[in-house]
């Protein structure tokens, strides 16, 4: 029983019940309908439902046959490895562009710092399938449709942003005289930025670097109107087959999905711990 | 002064600032700086002392002039490249750099012999006594030893010129001075020249061999610390620095250099003349509290103006009094606290006198 101070009504106290069972009715909705994937993917039978072997937890109703089927089939096979290489070389470019971007747009001498951000955070606002449309129609006088660099700058120009504001939150708590300092102890301006300037905004180039793979990982819209069929990514896959062939294939990836979402997290917080604590934020002696 | 170089090591010739081509931040500022000196600008924020230190460390642009560092024109130099040290108020330590990494950075950058940093990184630590502290983090250090880490490494390649920036402000007060007497001694001993800013006048009258004192861009006076405090060259100059009483008056006659002025109540100050000396002209006579006695009994000496009692405000080591001219003007006397100490009633008479060559008259702007 929750203990309430002296001076609540009943309708305090009714709120706060009503406040604390929202939340985790709101969390039992976000989390259900993911967590519910991974038992459905070990269906022994070809069905999304729970058959009445895996309630009574029958051994014999449980199988890997959908794992077989997603490693043995080449198109599935084909999507997973378009997805991490378009994904990684999108993650590096946007990395690259967005952290360059924030430097230029943090220093003091940049001109029309406003108009310019609002420009590269753009893909980030516009409709996704807008933007697809439209780097459809563009990329196709390039040649870049339905090719794996078009897709890379694709899924690059969607990442930027994230980089951007990330990069550019840990930039603002940066010190301008830390750079200085590097100048008048005689670094040229390249080498203050490597020696000083990265190692403190790596946290934020991580975090960015993150989403930005993320966001390529699981965008279905772009690679709609841009991917041809050598091209396909998880995402891409995941939505032709709900509508050719249902089966459980598609929850035996989605659960391979979160197992490399969960990792990938770990990871990632775990070296962003790391470089904040190399920052000296941290008293550790 | 260890001054045995040449004396215009750092020069400044007419150098102004502006960052909107309207207003002029630094008007003109010319300056020769002699090797080895311990040189002060001094001024309220916003003088432009701190944009002239930026500009001699190249972080900011000069708008028009030269500054000239050992004869060599620096002015369009990258700051990378100008072989200057630089001390900054908040250290700009690197955080992720261990204490001696941070003093080995200037010299990996120059690239030299790993033994050779590794023992000037040594020799340094012991100069600042912070030896056990090589493998610390800055932020497990003070702010009194980050700041002479921050000092170490400013001076570990051997500049030979070291800018610091309000490099004490951010430290308590019984830090602050022993963080003065560490820069001194460090000065002494390595003979660097040191272009130091500071708005704290304490600060620069007891490290200074000169201090140039900034207003509104423009440099006020430039002086050894006594000469600053004893003989102000302007108004400005003599309120900025210390504490002073201003009494106005008139000047009536002029003698041997000396100024005569009438006060309120026609009694009659000779004064030195500093920047007005027509008769008829209204004056401000400026005389430091300390450089006030108050008579037992009332003579008449030159010099002497009677005033009425108002209060007396007792700090410890000395007592203040305060005292009003006819027309209100508030003069304060400093008495150094003995048995001799006056009494007053208030609304007494009483009567002040000061030396001629500790009166100033200043010209009414």
């Amino acid at each position: 029983m929750q203990k309430f101070p002296a001076y609540y009504t009943i309708w305090h106290k009714l709120g706060v019940y009503a406040l604390k069972y929202t939340a985790w009715l709101v969390l039992f909705f976000l989390i259900v309908p993911i967590v519910v994937i991974i038992p459905l993917s070990f269906n022994a039978e070809p069905y999304f439902t729970f058959t009445r072997g895996m309630v009574t937890l029958d051994p014999a109703a449980y199988s890997t046959r959908w794992y077989d089927a997603v490693v043995t089939n080449p198109n599935w096979m084909l999507a997973i490895k378009n997805s991490f290489i378009i994904g990684f070389f999108a993650t590096i470019v946007a990395t690259v562009l967005g952290t360059l971007a924030a430097v230029g747009l943090s220093s003091q001498y940049m001109p029309y710092k406003r108009v310019i951000m609002a420009l590269m955070l753009s893909p980030m606002i516009v409709p996704s399938i807008i933007v697809a449309a439209g780097m459809f129609f563009f990329f196709t006088k390039f040649g870049l449709a339905g090719s794996f660099v078009g897709l890379v700058i694709a899924h690059a120009a969607l990442g930027v942003p994230f980089v951007i504001i990330t990069v550019t939150a840990t930039l603002s708590g940066f010190d301008r005289s830390l750079y200085h300092a590097g100048l008048s102890m005689g670094a040229s301006p390249l080498k203050t930025f490597f020696d000083v300037v990265m190692p403190l905004i790596r946290p934020g180039v991580i975090s960015g670097a993150m989403f930005a793979f993320v966001t390529s990982f699981d965008e279905v819209v772009v690679v709609l109107f841009l991917a041809g069929p050598g091209q396909r990514t998880i995402p891409r896959q995941m939505f032709s087959g709900l509508r050719e062939q249902i089966n459980p294939t598609i929850l035996a990836v989605a659960t391979l999905l979160i197992l490399v979402s969960v990792a990938f997290l770990i990871t990632l917080e775990f070296l962003r711990r790391r470089s904040e604590r190399l920052r000296g934020l941290e008293d550790h002696g | 002064m260890s001054t045995d170089g040449a004396l215009d090591f750092l020069r400044f010739a007419n150098i102004q600032k502006s960052y909107d081509q309207k207003t002029m931040v630094v008007k003109d500022f010319s300056l020769d700086v002699a090797k080895g000196e311990f040189l002060t600008l001094l001024g309220p924020s916003g003088s432009g002392k701190t944009t002239v230190l930026m500009m001699m460390a190249g972080f900011e642009s000069v708008t028009h002039g030269e500054i000239l560092l050992d004869g060599h024109p620096i002015t369009r130099t990258a700051p990378y490249k100008r072989n200057i040290g630089m001390v900054f108020q908040n250290y700009a330590l690197f955080p992720h750099m261990s204490i001696a990494e941070n003093l080995a950075y200037p010299l990996k950058v120059r690239k030299l012999a790993k033994a050779d940093i590794a023992q000037k990184v040594e020799k340094f630590l012991q100069l600042i006594e912070l030896e056990d502290f090589a493998g610390r983090m800055p932020a497990q250090l003070s702010g009194g030893q980050r700041q002479r880490v921050a000092l170490a490494r400013a001076l570990i390649f051997s500049p030979s010129l070291v800018l610091m920036d309000e490099p004490l402000g951010a430290l308590d007060k019984k830090l602050r001075e022993q963080m003065q007497l560490e820069i001194m001694r460090l000065h002494k001993k390595l003979g660097f020249t040191v272009i130091y800013v500071t708005h704290d006048q304490t600060e620069a009258l007891t490290m200074s061999d000169r201090i140039a004192v900034f207003n509104d861009g423009v440099v006020q006076q430039c002086a050894a610390p006594e000469v600053l405090y004893e003989q102000p060259a302007n108004a400005f100059v003599a309120d900025f620095i210390g504490e002073n009483n201003f009494v106005p008056g008139k000047i009536v006659g002029l003698d041997e250099g000396m100024v005569r002025i009438e006060i309120a109540g026609g009694e009659e100050i000779i004064a030195m003349h500093s920047d007005c000396d027509v008769i008829g002209t209204k004056c401000r006579v400026s005389i430091r509290p300390e450089k006030m006695f108050i008579l037992p009994s009332e003579h008449t000496f030159a010099n002497k103006i009677t005033v009425k009692f108002l209060a007396r405000l007792y700090v410890g080591d000395y007592i203040r009094y305060f005292f009003e001219l006819p027309d209100k003007t508030e003069v304060v006397v400093k008495v150094l606290n003995d048995h001799e100490a006056p009494k007053f009633g208030e609304g007494d008479e009483a009567h002040l006198i000061s030396r001629r060559k500790d009166c100033f008259a200043f010209a009414v702007t």
